[in-house]
């Protein structure tokens, strides 16, 4: 599931680094709070726990075991922001010193499991976690976020245009909802024991803050994709700025992306295509004003 | 641990190990991205891409087979979309998913292999990287292998009471694994409280104090021009020249 | 006038789930001098010397160096204290043997380059100058114990505190933290177990029972009152 460089086409690593580096800066700078009461330190040696953790195997019958990946246990004793950085600090470090991920790739892998996996480990805790489903609900959390970010992968390097014939995606899935499983069973197996050391450790199941994120993300994505289809209905006003700016057009023209003409060709259905390169679009503005923001605050935080 | 190798790798000396981290670390990144970029894998337009990393090799005086072998972790993923993609009438992606996923590994491997995992990520820190991310893989990094000696330890302690025997019962087995794993969490939580005193007690603000990083050379800079050049180059030359 | 440089009245501490660790403890140090305390795991010895930096917060008060252990003064009292910690694994926490011995002396504001030549210095006066890039988990428990006391002595303390400092340390990396231990003029609280350790460097000894001090005299008095060794 750590997709390594080389595999993805341009405008879906570009993408996908344009989605996760602002979230990385976000959920970073709220952890910058967190570091005044000396939680950074946790977050690393919990960090350095899943890491371990992945090297006790848990037998799942028939001659096979599997590990935990680490998502929603993170998810749900840490919170969603501290998770994503922690699963953030993983990925990195997997990539760079075990070859596990491509660095390019590293926008992918961190919206697939730090992003999308953490929430989706996360939301169905923070809605039923405090009831009579609560093993149910940590269930769902451990099993969503491995195949959420399985998923993702897969339509990932569809996207890049990577031949995945039937079978081969039949037995991707199947594989898929294996490990959800595993991951599931051996989340609720960790909290319960956990629970019975110290009852501290679980987050409030609160539906307040986090689940608003999820819904305007979803709701970005929405009106990215829409706002993308009613844009290209006004090509002219872009072609006449492309013509204006004579030497950026010929500059993105080099790169021969498939996003020329401000369409994604490569994709079939033609509304996906505009909505794509629209997100892309929208991404890439989201991620430079991000961007800037963060600089200034950190040349701020620096000179002090 | 497949690490230690890297660790000590990281330690050596050689040109490339004295080059700045943060030179090293763009030069990366315009190589990742131009390759990445790169339609054509057939043309003369690769060998630029291939020339570069190999001739880091022997610049990083670092045993070169074990680097070479040490790349083709990538493999296992790649040889099988590969092979798909050969069958399904699309060489051209097949040796393009090859060559890329191939050779970023190694310029990957080559960076990391001659940097100190500390020098690198003050590097990430001092081109931009949040500052709480870089703090997190700081300590992240520096107790990966502790904890991972203690559940190695667990581990072993378990084996040797019966815990592989085919005796126990598939629920018996997971209650035991999962209890080490609650165990290992718990040491680690008070790990960090531990950890956090012992800040305290050395009159910790609540910022951690940054490295002071050595200036760029005159060796740093010429590198990170005639590279970032050489590649971009390498890039556009292709489309300017058809 | 007054040579104390910790002074505690009444200390006492009770754990959240009621059990009083330490109970009505009165305790003083002289500039210079060296104590052992002893007496057995869980009376309250790591307690106490928790409390003196400001880690833990009891009851009764505290002064170091004159200055009372609140709020207000922490800052400057954990300059004056230095406390090595049982598990060195815990105490050097950055990724390399410099940088954390650096960590002190940049809390007090030394600018990174001062700091890290500070840490330098710091380093060969233990020994250790040849570990400054290393990364503290490939360091050996006697030199991570040196390290550890590098980090801390980098802040110049007044008081050193060493919490059970012969933990893992085999015979040789013991004589060396004597010797090291012996020829540094600070005052010096020392928790242990290890009498023969004690006896080299202390010669008053305080022992605890139950959280409470039960014996405040001469080492070797200590010793064999409460039959304190494997030989009785």
């Amino acid at each position: 599931m750590h997709i390594p460089d080389g595999f993805l086409s341009t405008p879906v690593w570009v993408a996908a680094g344009a989605i996760s580096l602002p979230s990385v800066a976000f959920y970073a700078r709220k952890a910058q709070v967190a570091l005044d009461e000396g939680r950074i330190p946790l977050m690393g040696v919990m960090g350095a726990f899943v890491f371990a953790a992945q090297m006790i195997n848990f037998p799942v019958g028939v001659g096979t075991s599997g590990h935990l990946v680490g998502g929603a246990l993170l998810a749900v004793t840490l919170g969603p922001a501290a998770a994503a950085l922690v699963m953030t600090a993983i990925l990195t470090v997997q990539a760079l010193l075990f070859q596990d991920g491509g660095v390019l790739a590293l926008g992918a892998n961190v919206f697939n499991m730090a992003i999308a996996g953490v929430l989706a480990g996360y939301l169905p805790y923070s809605y039923w976690g405090s009831g009579s489903r609560r093993r149910a609900a940590i269930f769902a959390g451990g099993f969503l976020s491995v195949f959420t970010s399985a998923c993702l992968a897969m339509a990932q390097l569809v996207l890049s245009g990577v031949p995945i014939p039937a079978a081969l995606a039949g037995v991707s899935l199947a594989l898929f909802v294996v490990s959800a499983l595993i991951e599931g069973a051996i989340t609720v197996a960790v909290v319960s024991s956990l629970q019975r050391l110290n009852n501290g450790w679980m987050r409030k199941s609160e539906a307040a803050g986090r689940p608003r994120l999820a819904f305007v993300l979803v709701a970005a994505c929405l009106i990215g994709s829409v706002g993308a289809l009613f844009a290209s209905s006004m090509p002219d006003g872009f072609e006449k700025l492309s013509e204006q700016l004579g030497i950026a057009a010929r500059a993105w023209n080099l790169f021969e992306t498939p996003l020329m003409d401000y369409e994604a060709r490569f994709l079939q259905p033609e509304w996906l295509r505009k909505s794509f390169a629209g997100l892309v679009g929208l991404g890439l503005i989201y991620a430079i004003f991000l961007g800037l923001g963060r600089t200034r605050r950190g040349r701020l935080s620096r000179s002090g | 641990m497949r690490h230690v190798v890297l660790e000590r790798w990281s330690r050596s000396d050689s040109i490339l190990h004295r080059l700045d981290a943060r030179a090293k670390l763009i030069v990366l990144l315009v190589y990742l991205v131009s390759l990445a970029t790169l339609r054509d894998v057939g043309s003369l337009g690769i060998a630029a891409f291939v020339i570069f990393p190999l001739a880091g090799l022997p610049a990083s005086r670092l045993p070169i087979p074990a680097l070479l072998a040490r790349s083709m972790l990538v493999l296992p993923f790649t040889l099988t979309f590969a092979a798909i993609s050969f069958v399904a009438g699309e060489p051209e992606r097949a040796s393009a998913m090859l060559v890329k996923s191939y050779f970023s590994a190694l310029a990957v491997l080559l960076v990391v292999a001659s940097t100190p995992t500390p020098a690198l990520f003050h590097a990430a820190s001092s081109l931009g990287a949040p500052q709480a991310l870089v703090v997190v893989l700081q300590f992240l990094y520096r107790y990966m292998f502790v904890v991972a000696e203690q559940a190695a330890r667990m581990w072993s302690a378990a084996l040797c009471r019966g815990a592989k025997t085919s005796r126990r019962s598939r629920k018996q087995s997971m209650v035991a694994a999962s209890g080490m794993l609650a165990a290992l969490f718990a040491k680690s939580y008070q790990r960090a409280a531990a950890i956090h005193k012992s800040m305290l007690a050395r009159g910790f603000t609540g910022r951690i104090p940054l490295i002071e990083l050595p200036r760029w050379r005159r060796a740093d800079v010429a590198f990170l021009g005639v590279g970032s050049i050489f590649l971009l180059s390498a890039r556009l030359l292709p489309i300017l020249w058809p | 006038m007054s040579n104390l440089v910790i002074e505690a009245r009444g200390v006492g501490y009770r754990y959240e789930d009621g059990t009083q660790a330490l109970n009505g403890i009165d305790f003083e140090l002289r500039q210079g001098e060296t104590v052992a305390l002893l007496g057995p795991n869980g009376s309250g010895k790591t307690t106490f010397v928790l409390q003196l930096p400001g880690l833990l917060k009891g009851e009764g008060s505290i002064s170091v160096c004159g200055l009372a252990v609140e709020k207000a003064n922490l800052a400057r009292i954990r300059a004056k204290v230095g406390i090595v910690f049982q598990d060195s694994e815990e105490q050097l926490f950055m990724p390399s043997v410099l940088e954390d011995v650096a960590f002190g002396p940049s809390n007090l504001g030394l600018p990174p380059e001062q700091a890290a030549e500070k840490a330098r210095e710091i380093l060969e006066s233990v020994g250790m100058a040849a570990a400054a890039v290393k990364a503290p988990y490939h360091l050996s428990a006697g030199e991570k114990r040196r390290v550890a006391l590098a980090g801390v002595l980098a802040m110049s303390p007044d008081i050193l505190i060493l919490d059970e400092p012969t933990t893992f340390l085999d015979p040789p990396a013991q004589r060396d933290l004597i010797q090291l231990l012996a020829s540094l003029n600070q005052a010096k609280i020392i928790v242990t177990h290890d009498v023969p350790f004690a006896r080299a460097l202390a010669h008053r000894a305080v022992f605890f029972q139950a959280g409470r001090i039960v014996a405040d005299s001469e080492l070797e008095t200590i010793v064999r009152q409460f039959r304190w060794g494997l030989n009785y």
